[in-house]
């Protein structure tokens, strides 16, 4: 158990109200976009218009005569300096601009800087571009046909085949097939989708002549890693490049990997000596920064004829589009996709997944999401629902008799991961009684016997977090370590640095109060820096609900070096010895004698005033935490959906969300975080989605077409929690970001299809817009 | 090269002239002209309204118009919603139910409250959910701002009869 503080030291289980929200508040904030340089001019992207096509030249004349225009860089330009192509973060390489041929719509082409925005943009429409339009290959299905058009000639294998990979018994498990009496199966697609920060990608790039410094302000989730490939990739000095990343406005996954623009902007200010400020558009940020999802899916499970399940197959075809441009860190290509059975006991599983190009934008990054767990979670929780609909029982009754029990943690799944703690039965009931679930139920029937539409969906997902411990994890090659470094003053007031980068999860709140947990300094007396690669130690950033479970991990840690110091100090000052003393949070205190006290403020001063002999000076400590394993959080989620039979309309009624993330640091932090989440996860199910057409011209590469959850769609969030801590967590956190997004897609679904299961409905793929309802309906007969 | 007009605009109380190029966006004479950045863009469809902003009174996404049609007008942004070092309550609001995170789209969505809460200083939750139905927000899921937003209601309304 977390020894609780007083609300005046504000550590773990406290709702610190949020340190970082005046400056937001006030219009104060920093965003890479209110950047502001003496001599900063601004870079344009031109972008292709095909989808497929051969670059037959590039003209620059008529843009460089427009007043202002600095340089136009194409292709050919950075094929010279060796920069045309640059590595993705999974094994490929990606044009930066393009050279020969384009493979997308909206790629990159070339890249105007000039004096004014309007200047960059007016020269940008003038560049000429010559296309020869080539076959093009939308549909990853074909992909590996014969007659399908190769789209990497740049690769040896000439194929759009990227990747094969497995996992699991395949034998055992099409053994367990054989003899199971009951088989059911779903085939459901999880749609391409783009996480759509509200701020979109951007950067400043000023290489300082004089200096030979580069400083990158960078809408970067990893600043450190990007840093570094930066000089791997660039060949400039680490030393001599500085990455900032300042406010940033959203990233969930968008703001991973390097983009183009970037690279460009970086060339660009090496060029002209200048500062270049390159903002994408909504526009652009949606047609060629990294999407997510588009794993077309099949699931089959084997189970007993009660429901005891003994056997999941799970087949995929993932489209990456142009490049593999996955940002995921595992040594896995599909990422941690073999978290696919879920909350279950099955003896055997097997998993396989094939990757293919087409002629779409690059990516296959994690939304929210830690590198394809929500697929995975979104393909199980589903294929229970069906399983249930086939052996006609309750999704509810069949997912508790499957759960894996409490003492049977840690539990080996089948292919290959060691959950560390969980209790998920607490969860569902929990669920199941706020919901009312029997009275749900009843409500049903009786509504069904008057003709109504109405539906309760469950998800009660495991997820996959905390990326990650160093034999599973790297990023081009760096391990998947992080960060923390203290420095305690000698006012007894602190600052702390984190190799994380806070997005909005509230760093400037929770991580003080994990110190102030540890060493009873109040959370208001301890400022956190994260961001600037020039201070803050090395680490790998936030995506993937990584922070606390790695970077929270290290704070404890050199929290608890530094109180090690303490206690050396406060012996020497209370000329006892150390064994003598105990700690309660801010003080150390002699055991028995309870008035003989130095707090840790106190022990600060004497830190640099009185040291004992032969003791270094000060009060400060790093720590770099390799976790031991990652984290499992879990959760019951249940929707409840009202379906018009005119209009096929569907209405949230009710969302339940039960979460259970370990020890908590701060609930009006992971509340506000599950509310998210879930709205995220609301507008995947109901109206994210970026499609081609059949000539590649991308559909939803803007706001009017690729909507989101407005506070009108969005229903009233009923959360709770139970807490199962993790056992190898230093303060027994797992990370809780993601979880509402990897949980949710789920829940809202099968409320849907639950809505129409008596009509014979197994499956609808997301999103389900009203109007897919309705042809439903259409068809069964039964629309209004 | 196209020809300037000048443009006169109050924004906050303070009158800001500027020689402007017509196509500019009243949101970027805002951000770079006046240098008030906490308006912010976060699409370029009129969809997002992280750019809210009031124009005489009434909430307007400054991408979708130029500088040249808010001239003579004036303007509240972000920055003017703190009066003498004290927050308002809209902020306040925002601060103690947990309504920002990321905090891009919070100054439009406060802008969005201003002016619903002066139109209806009493409204209900779906009133406020079709007010603030032109900001997105993708960190919160809204039910915190809507507290926020009914915190500041109350406050405001505490405020009067004090």
């Amino acid at each position: 158990m977390i020894q609780q503080t007083s609300p005046e030291i504000g550590g773990m289980g406290h709702s610190v109200k949020r340190k970082e929200d005046r400056r937001f508040l006030l219009g104060k904030g920093n965003y890479v976009d209110d950047i502001h340089l003496p001599h900063m001019v601004y870079g344009q992207l031109v972008r292709s218009p095909f989808a497929h096509a051969l670059i037959k030249s590039v003209n620059t004349e008529a843009a460089m005569r427009v007043p202002g225009v600095l340089a136009v860089i194409t292709g050919e330009d950075l094929a010279k300096a060796g920069l045309a192509w640059m590595p993705t973060l999974f094994f490929d390489k990606q044009m930066v601009l393009a050279t020969g041929k384009v493979l997308f719509q909206s790629q990159e082409v070339a890249f105007v800087v000039a004096e004014t925005r309007f200047a960059a943009a007016d020269a940008a429409e003038l560049v000429e571009v010559d296309y020869e339009e080539l076959p093009v290959l939308v549909d990853p299905h074909h992909a590996l046909d014969a007659d399908a058009p190769i789209l990497r000639p740049d690769r040896e294998e000439k194929s759009n085949h990227i990747f094969h990979w497995e996992v699991g018994d395949r034998a055992a498990t099409a053994k367990a097939f054989e003899k199971a009496p009951v088989r059911t199966e779903v085939t459901a697609v999880f749609q391409r989708c783009h996480p759509a920060p509200l701020e979109t990608c951007g950067c400043v790039a000023d290489f300082n002549t004089a200096t030979e410094r580069l400083t990158v302000w960078l809408t970067s989730q990893a600043p450190h890693a990007h840093r570094t490939l930066f000089a791997l990739v660039g060949g400039i000095p680490e030393n001599n490049i500085r990455v900032i990343s300042p406010d940033i406005g959203g990233g969930f996954g968008n703001k991973v990997p390097i983009y183009p623009g970037y690279v460009c902007a970086v060339v660009a200010s090496l060029k002209l000596g200048r500062p270049v400020k390159w903002v994408e558009t909504r526009s652009e940020n949606l047609q060629s920064t990294g999407f997510a999802r588009d794993y077309h899916m099949r699931a089959e499970i084997a189970s007993e004829s009660d429901g005891t399940v003994k056997a999941l197959r799970v087949q995929t075809l993932a489209d990456h589009g142009a490049f593999n441009a996955a940002a995921q860190p595992t040594k896995f290509p599909a990422g941690l996709f073999s978290i696919c059975t879920g909350s279950y006991k099955f003896p055997n599983a097997f998993c396989e997944v094939d990757g293919v190009y087409t002629n779409k934008a690059p990516g296959g990054i994690a939304y929210r999401c830690s590198f394809r767990v929500t697929e995975a979670s979104y393909l199980i929780e589903r294929a229970m629902d069906v399983l249930a609909y086939q052996l006609n029982t309750d999704p509810a009754e069949l997912r508790l008799k499957n759960f894996i029990r409490p003492d049977e943690f840690p539990y080996e799944t089948p292919l290959g991961w060691s959950y560390d703690s969980g209790n998920y039965a607490a969860a569902m009931n929990k669920a199941l009684e706020i919901a009312g679930y029997r009275e749900l139920r009843k409500e049903q029937e009786e509504k069904r016997r008057r003709g109504e539409l109405m539906g309760i969906g469950l998800s009660s997902f495991t997820e996959v977090v905390g990326a990650g411990p160093a034999h599973t994890f790297d990023i081009a090659g760096l391990k998947m370590f992080d960060s923390c470094e203290i420095r305690i003053h000698p006012t007894g007031k602190a600052i702390a640095r984190l190799g994380t980068k806070s997005q909005g999860q509230g760093h400037e709140t929770t991580f003080p109060q994990i110190i102030a947990q540890e060493l009873g300094i109040p959370v208001s007396d301890i400022t956190l820096e994260e961001g600037d690669t020039d201070t803050a130690p090395y680490g790998l950033g936030t995506y993937a609900s990584r922070s606390t479970p790695v970077a929270g991990g290290a704070t404890s840690v050199a929290s608890r070096k530094i109180r090690e110091k303490a206690r050396k100090i406060a012996a020497h000052l209370l000329e006892v010895s150390e064994e003598d003393l105990e700690w309660e949070p801010g003080k150390f205190f002699v055991k028995g004698a309870p008035s003989k006290a130095k707090t840790i403020q106190e022990i600060a001063f004497a830190a640099y005033t009185n040291i004992p002999p032969g003791m270094e000076a000060g009060l400060e400590a790093v720590d770099y935490y390799d976790p031991p394993n990652l984290t499992f959080p879990f959760g019951t989620y249940i929707c409840v959906v009202d379906i018009d039979k005119g209009t096929g309309e569907i209405k949230v009624r009710r969302f339940i969300a039960v979460d259970d993330c370990g020890n908590i640091i701060n609930p009006m932090i992971v509340e506000g975080q599950i509310h998210g989440g879930l709205a995220e996860g609301l507008g995947i199910a109901f109206m994210q989605l970026i499609s081609y057409d059949e000539s590649g011209n991308v559909q939803g590469g803007n706001f009017m077409d690729y909507l989101l959850p407005t506070a009108v769609e969005t229903p009233y969030w009923e959360t709770d929690k139970t807490c199962t801590p993790s056992p190898h967590h230093p303060i027994g956190a797992k990370g809780v970001g993601e979880s509402p997004n990897v949980g949710s897609p789920a829940a809202f679904v099968n409320a849907v299809v639950d809505a129409l299961s008596h009509l014979g409905v197994r499956h609808i793929d997301m999103p389900i817009a009203s109007w897919k309802v309705w042809q439903i309906l259409k068809e069964k007969g039964v629309a209004a | 090269m196209p020809s300037t007009r000048r443009v006169s605009i109050q924004i906050n109380g303070e009158k800001i002239s500027a020689e402007v190029e017509p196509r500019l966006l009243l949101v970027h004479f805002i951000r770079e002209t006046a240098g008030l950045t906490g308006t912010h863009i976060g699409c370029d469809t009129s969809s997002c309204g992280a750019c809210t902003v009031l124009l005489d009174g009434r909430p307007v996404k400054s991408c979708t118009l130029f500088a040249v049609q808010a001239d003579g007008g004036e303007i509240s942004t972000v920055e003017g919603l703190n009066r003498n070092g004290q927050m308002h309550p809209i902020q306040e609001g925002f601060h103690l139910e947990h309504g920002l995170q990321c905090g891009f789209c919070t100054p439009g969505m406060m802008m969005s409250a201003r002016a619903l809460l002066e139109r209806n200083p009493h409204p209900d939750e779906q009133e406020i959910r079709w007010a603030i139905a032109g900001n997105l927000c993708r960190c919160t899921g809204y039910q915190n701002i809507i507290k926020a937003i009914q915190y500041a209601s109350k406050k405001m309304a505490e405020g009067v009869s004090a």
